[in-house]
């Protein structure tokens, strides 16, 4: 039994270096020098110390498709990626939209015990957009759901989507938004642009998203409500929150790894790899995207980790499902994307990956400071490292990741988990 | 030059190669022995994934003039219809040997799947995917505008090209646009804004709403079949009206200049985008156009079959 691990000479936070001691699952000591006998040192020179990340937007399909992923393999994945929390979106086979699946999805994560497991709960019953789940149960059950959301789907009738933004103030709930007008995107496959006239595909235009953005900002803020717009994807979205925000609204957004790096023109190959929902857009969607992040009108890295199995993709485009995995390549891509060419800081790229989320969701005991008497969460970074993503190697149970074959650098090579090593790579042979 | 899967696979010299075999295959079927050697122990499997009559028994009775041993394999009744995949179906026909397959799927990109899947040795050729492409349709097009435009020879530089109808949803006019610009027509777009491609504008093409004001000023018009259901989606109020504004009749003729040739892929809509005495008036070549779509696959399947032995292996 591992109890206290000394990490020596890391940045904390990415600002100076110290020597960090965690003893029973918290952080004991942080200074310059600490000499204290560990049951596991680890040597982090020329490393970086982050709070461990937190994801707001995982698939982790069980209970139903466990073919594609299980709490356990998505847990593994998670701790791969730097995550110490992830939420476990609703579309499962049964809907996460009572207390008795919340709660079990709770108990299998606390069981695996490699990253908090949050349920996410279904905002209507089936995800069918009839009737309102049972929210309430819900929040007050073991699991204590904070986040409903029907990912998958959108709430697209206005009135359903005001009264769960209205009912869910009472526990201080979050309603998490798939920003998708359904009448709008009809068998639709990708963005409707130039690619897809070319190509011949059903185009998914960027305001079906836009919409129901602008519509949700306006309900949310008129009956006090907090939203969360789940994957935002165009330069219109972006737009639209910048504007709530500097009206004092209370939304925040959240963007894909995926959708910082990748756009319509992937779909060229007709490989379904790059089929996702919400799509892929175009390079100035993509760049209006990382300005989002930037200055703070997008406040958070969701994964939507989406694991398919191979035969959902190794198919027709239009055949195949929608969804990447996403867990393991999340920092890498933002470090590429963001970190390395200095346009955000150690302290923004903290908020994105952990503590903004953390607060959005109300997870307390998460996305906090690195110091003496808190919960030792934390991601150990390799700012030189690079990985060359190899879907074989992936831990997540399906392989459907855009990446494979291209190259990343900042590299997590530690997770600390309450206190516990739940991931370790060999950071001397990595880069001999 | 492997596969056929979009105009986008042959520059304008190849795609006046193909024009120039075609005629070329052409007196072949006019003489005493319709058939060549050609293709002789190649096997050309025909994967018809969605109905089509033309199309396939063209490509037929392309592969058995070349002597090709044909197999069909149609949805209906096939494993197919039993939902087996595209790679098990592709597999499967790489186990029987096939050394071409030409391929009409209703899925836009299916043709590049079977290509690039690495699930199949052979040549794949795109006989329509989806809303995507139609290369042979294209190719026999633009050899029957040759034909009567431009004396069979050479490009066709100078020709003014209109694509009349459901545009958005067209492989016929996708491949159409592409080759006849890369051979130096100039093509106008006719279609209600509703059935044309997002962001069309970044074609290399003029786009009227004015039917009437584009018919004299043209050397071809090509008739696009509208599907009845698009009614249904909202894309236009009423056949009538899509009749009354985009159809062409013989008063329509009557606008065009004296040689315009009217062309229609089929199978028509009499009475919708075409009217009977139209499609049956000396402009009309549409019947000629399958006689013409033989000669260009023969064209195809020699150059793709035959033709490519040199450079799979060089």
């Amino acid at each position: 039994m591992v109890n206290s691990i000394l990490i020596k000479g890391g940045a904390i936070a990415g600002g100076s270096t110290a020597d960090l001691l965690i003893k029973d699952g918290v952080i004991a000591e942080i200074s310059p020098k600490i000499e204290a006998i560990a049951d596991e040192i680890i040597d982090a020179s020329g490393l970086v110390l982050l709070p461990g990340f937190v994801d707001l937007h995982t698939h982790l399909r069980e209970p139903g498709r466990e073919n594609s992923e299980t709490i356990a393999t998505g847990s593994l994945a998670a701790a791969r990626g730097g995550y110490v929390a992830v939420s476990a979106m609703a579309n499962t086979l049964p809907v996460a939209d009572n207390s008795a699946i919340v709660e079990q999805v709770a108990a299998i994560g606390k069981s695996v015990g490699l990253v908090d497991v949050f349920p996410i709960g279904a905002v209507t019953k089936g995800l069918a957009g009839d009737e309102l789940a049972d929210l309430g149960s819900m929040a007050h059950s073991r699991a204590r759901v904070r986040v409903f959301s029907d990912d998958g789907n959108c709430v697209s009738d206005p009135l359903m989507m005001r009264r769960a933004l209205e009912y869910v103030k009472q526990f201080d709930g979050v309603i998490a938004q798939h920003a998708q007008d359904p009448r709008l995107t009809e068998d639709s496959q990708m963005n409707e642009g130039i690619v897809a006239s070319t190509l011949g595909l059903k185009g998914w235009p960027a305001v079906a998203e836009e919409s129901i953005i602008a519509r949700d900002i306006l309900l949310a803020n008129m009956v006090g409500a907090r939203l969360h717009i789940c994957h935002v994807t165009t330069a219109g979205g972006v737009e639209i929150i910048r504007w709530a925000k500097a009206q004092g609204m209370k939304v925040t957004a959240e963007v894909t790894p995926h959708h910082l790096l990748l756009t319509d023109e992937s779909a060229t190959s007709y490989d379904p790899i790059y089929k996702v929902n919400p799509p892929l857009r175009t390079q100035g969607d993509v760049d209006a995207l990382r300005q989002g992040v930037i200055d703070g009108t997008i406040d958070i890295i969701g994964t939507d980790h989406a694991p398919h199995p191979v035969e959902s993709k190794e198919c027709e485009w239009q055949n195949a499902a929608f969804g990447m995995v996403g867990l393991e390549t999340a920092f890498p891509i933002l470090y590429t994307t963001l970190i390395a060419n200095g346009s955000i800081s150690w302290e923004r790229a903290i908020e994105v990956m952990s503590s903004a989320p953390a607060k959005i969701a109300g997870y307390q005991n998460h996305g906090r400071n690195l110091a003496v008497g808190e919960p030792a969460h934390i991601a150990i970074i390799d700012p030189q490292g690079r990985m060359r993503v190899d879907r074989a190697l992936l831990a997540s149970k399906s392989k459907n990741t855009p990446f494979h074959g291209m190259e990343f650098q900042g590299t997590v090579v530690a997770t600390v988990f309450n206190g516990t090593l739940t991931h370790k790579v060999d950071v001397r042979s990595e880069k001999a | 030059m492997k596969h056929l899967l979009s105009i986008n696979d042959i520059d304008r010299d190849f795609a006046l190669t193909i024009l120039d075999t075609a005629a070329e295959m052409a007196k072949v079927t006019d003489g005493p022995v319709k058939k060549l050697p050609t293709l002789r122990g190649k096997t050309v499997v025909n994967l018809f994934a969605e109905d089509s009559t033309r199309t396939r028994i063209s490509f037929e009775a392309a592969a058995k003039r070349l002597s090709a041993d044909v197999i069909n394999f149609t949805a209906k009744g096939s494993s197919i219809s039993k939902g087996e995949s595209l790679k098990d179906t592709a597999q499967t026909l790489q186990a029987l040997g096939a050394d071409a397959v030409v391929i009409r799927h209703p899925a836009s990109g299916a043709a590049h799947r079977l290509a690039q899947g690495r699930w199949i040795n052979g040549t794949v050729i795109n006989a329509g995917d989806g809303t995507h492409e139609h290369p042979s349709q294209a190719l026999l097009d633009s050899y029957t505008i040759r034909k009567h435009l431009c004396g069979g020879t050479g490009d066709l530089s100078g020709i003014h090209v209109a694509i009349v109808g459901d545009i958005l949803h067209s492989r016929v006019a996708r491949s159409n646009v592409l080759l006849l610009t890369k051979l130096g027509a100039t093509v106008t777009l006719v279609a209600p804004p509703t059935l044309l491609p997002h962001q069309v504008e970044q074609w290399p093409v003029r786009v009227s709403y004015d039917f009437n004001a584009v018919l004299p000023t043209v050397d071809a018009v090509i008739m696009l079949r509208i599907q009845q259901e698009r009614m249904s989606d909202l894309y236009f109020p009423s056949e009538r009206e899509y009749s009354t504004l985009f159809g062409i009749d013989s008063d329509r003729l009557g606008l065009t200049k004296s040689g315009t040739i009217l062309l229609h892929p089929g199978p028509m809509n009499r009475g919708l985008e075409i009217s009977a005495e139209a499609a049956d008036s000396e402009q009309s070549v549409v019947v000629e156009q399958v006689a013409n779509g033989v000669s260009i696959r023969m064209a195809i399947l020699y150059l793709f079959i035959a033709g490519s032995q040199e450079s799979v292996n060089g």
